[in-house]
């Protein structure tokens, strides 16, 4: 069994009092509730503080906690002698058990074993996962495999964790945000209580053209002064396939062109839509004749795009 | 070892349940989804109708509020402001997202 500590969990000294110590599980769980919480690996951190607070608010729990002894965290350890005697009313092993399991047992000053609890059903547990898929395989649907270790009641009816493996197929239209349920996969029941549940929680992997917004894709345009002048036709990439896109003449930086129906399919019927973001882009080098050309051109437009600059030019130094 | 696929259930407005299946799926009792009905942060498929069913997305809700009660210890005030502070932060996000989304790669803030 690997030793957790829970005090250093918490930030507060073995001494603490109980109001010490719900505070400091307050001021944690506000920083890192995964409902609230923005942090990096949020959920993970507010598993170990809700764990060791559950122990450490019950003074029973607590006491049995403190007389395992100090060890350092990950430590494999095992409980000093005349512990399970002191504790236990179960014959098992502590090599496959964790602590957090161990002390969700511990109820009137000793461990049970759930099992022998008048044989009441138990439900089994939800989970809640995320799971990063790329946006072609939002796109086209997908099959995942979840590697989960679940805690699962024991032939003796103690609980422990099991490897468990989920294959899901994720639908086509499941975009960023969307969840899912997989009804019976979660932790297992115990005497003829249901299974929990699993819930996937879809997360979009970024992808280097487009930008996703529920079901609809933006994706950049760039053209050159002269396509956007003119207009054109330019072959766009899509989820499904490159499409011809017919630029008008006179298309201005910023403008969107739509291409319906282009973007993600939506989960019972229906495409969100594509958007291609017109930017205006410039060479970076130009050539002699490039470069005569642009003077040319410079010389001869009377456009002027800074026109309303001039207006309110002219105003201010009116009233100055 | 073989495993079998599984199909998902999608948690849509296509899929409805009653209050009986949201409380079970959810782990709040009857009483409290009806408290967070009453302060219409989970509003029923069709407002009014007796006995009430709920889209599946309620789940969601539902469950975000069973671990706020447990994990903070609200009470249904506290917890329904909490749920409506949420909601509000999710549709401000996706706003952002949509906006975000319309800009040039070079354009947007960094996550």
């Amino acid at each position: 069994m690997k030793y957790k500590d829970y005090y250093k969990i918490l930030g507060v000294e073995k001494n603490a009092g109980e109001a010490e110590i719900k505070k400091a599980y307050r001021k944690l769980a506000h920083k890192y509730h995964p409902d609230v919480s923005k942090e990096a690996n949020a959920e993970e951190k507010f598993k170990e503080v809700a764990e060791a607070y559950e122990t450490l608010k019950d003074k029973e729990k607590r006491a049995a906690y403190d007389q395992l002894g100090s060890y350092q965290p990950g430590q494999d350890f095992r409980p000093p002698p005349g512990w399970q005697q002191q504790y236990g009313d179960a014959n098992f092993s502590f090599e496959d058990i964790d602590l957090s399991d161990l002390f969700a047992g511990l109820r009137g000053g000793r461990v049970h074993a759930r099992g022998g609890q008048g044989k009441i059903p138990i439900p089994g547990e939800d989970y809640e996962v995320a799971v990063h898929i790329t946006l072609e395989e939002a796109y086209r649907g997908t099959e995942v495999g979840l590697d989960l270790s679940m805690p699962e009641f024991g032939a003796n009816g103690l609980m422990r964790r099991v490897p468990h493996v989920v294959k899901a197929r994720i639908p086509r239209g499941a975009t960023d945000g969307q969840r899912l349920r997989l009804a019976g996969k979660g932790g297992k029941g115990f005497n003829g209580g249901r299974n929990g549940d699993l819930y996937l929680n879809i997360v979009l992997h970024p992808h280097p053209l487009f930008r996703v917004s529920g079901h609809d894709l933006y994706l950049d345009l760039p053209l050159a002064p002269w396509e956007a002048v003119l207009g054109t036709g330019v072959d766009v990439p899509t989820p499904g396939g490159p499409v011809r896109l017919k630029v008008p003449p006179g298309t201005q930086a910023g403008q969107k062109l739509r291409l319906g129906k282009r973007g993600l399919p939506k989960p019972h019927a229906g495409e969100g839509d594509l958007y291609a973001v017109v930017q205006i882009v410039i060479p970076g080098m130009v050539s002699e004749r490039e470069r005569a050309l642009y003077r040319q051109l410079a010389e001869g437009s009377t456009f002027n795009p800074r026109g309303h600059f001039e207006q309110e030019i002219r105003n201010e130094s009116r009233t100055h | 070892m073989k495993v079998e696929l599984t199909e998902v259930l999608w948690l849509d407005e296509q899929q409805e349940l009653s209050l009986p299946e949201l409380a079970a799926l959810s782990g709040l009792s009857e009483a409290e989804l009806h408290e967070l009905m009453d302060y219409g942060v989970l509003v029923p498929a069709e407002p009014g109708a007796a006995p009430p069913v709920f889209h599946a997305d309620c789940i969601v809700i539902a469950r975000t509020a069973c671990r706020l009660r447990s994990d903070f210890e609200l009470d249904a005030p506290g917890l329904a402001l909490a749920l409506t502070l949420l909601g509000r932060i999710h549709d401000l996000e996706a706003q952002l997202r949509e906006l975000e989304a319309q800009l040039p790669h070079g354009a947007r803030r960094k996550p």
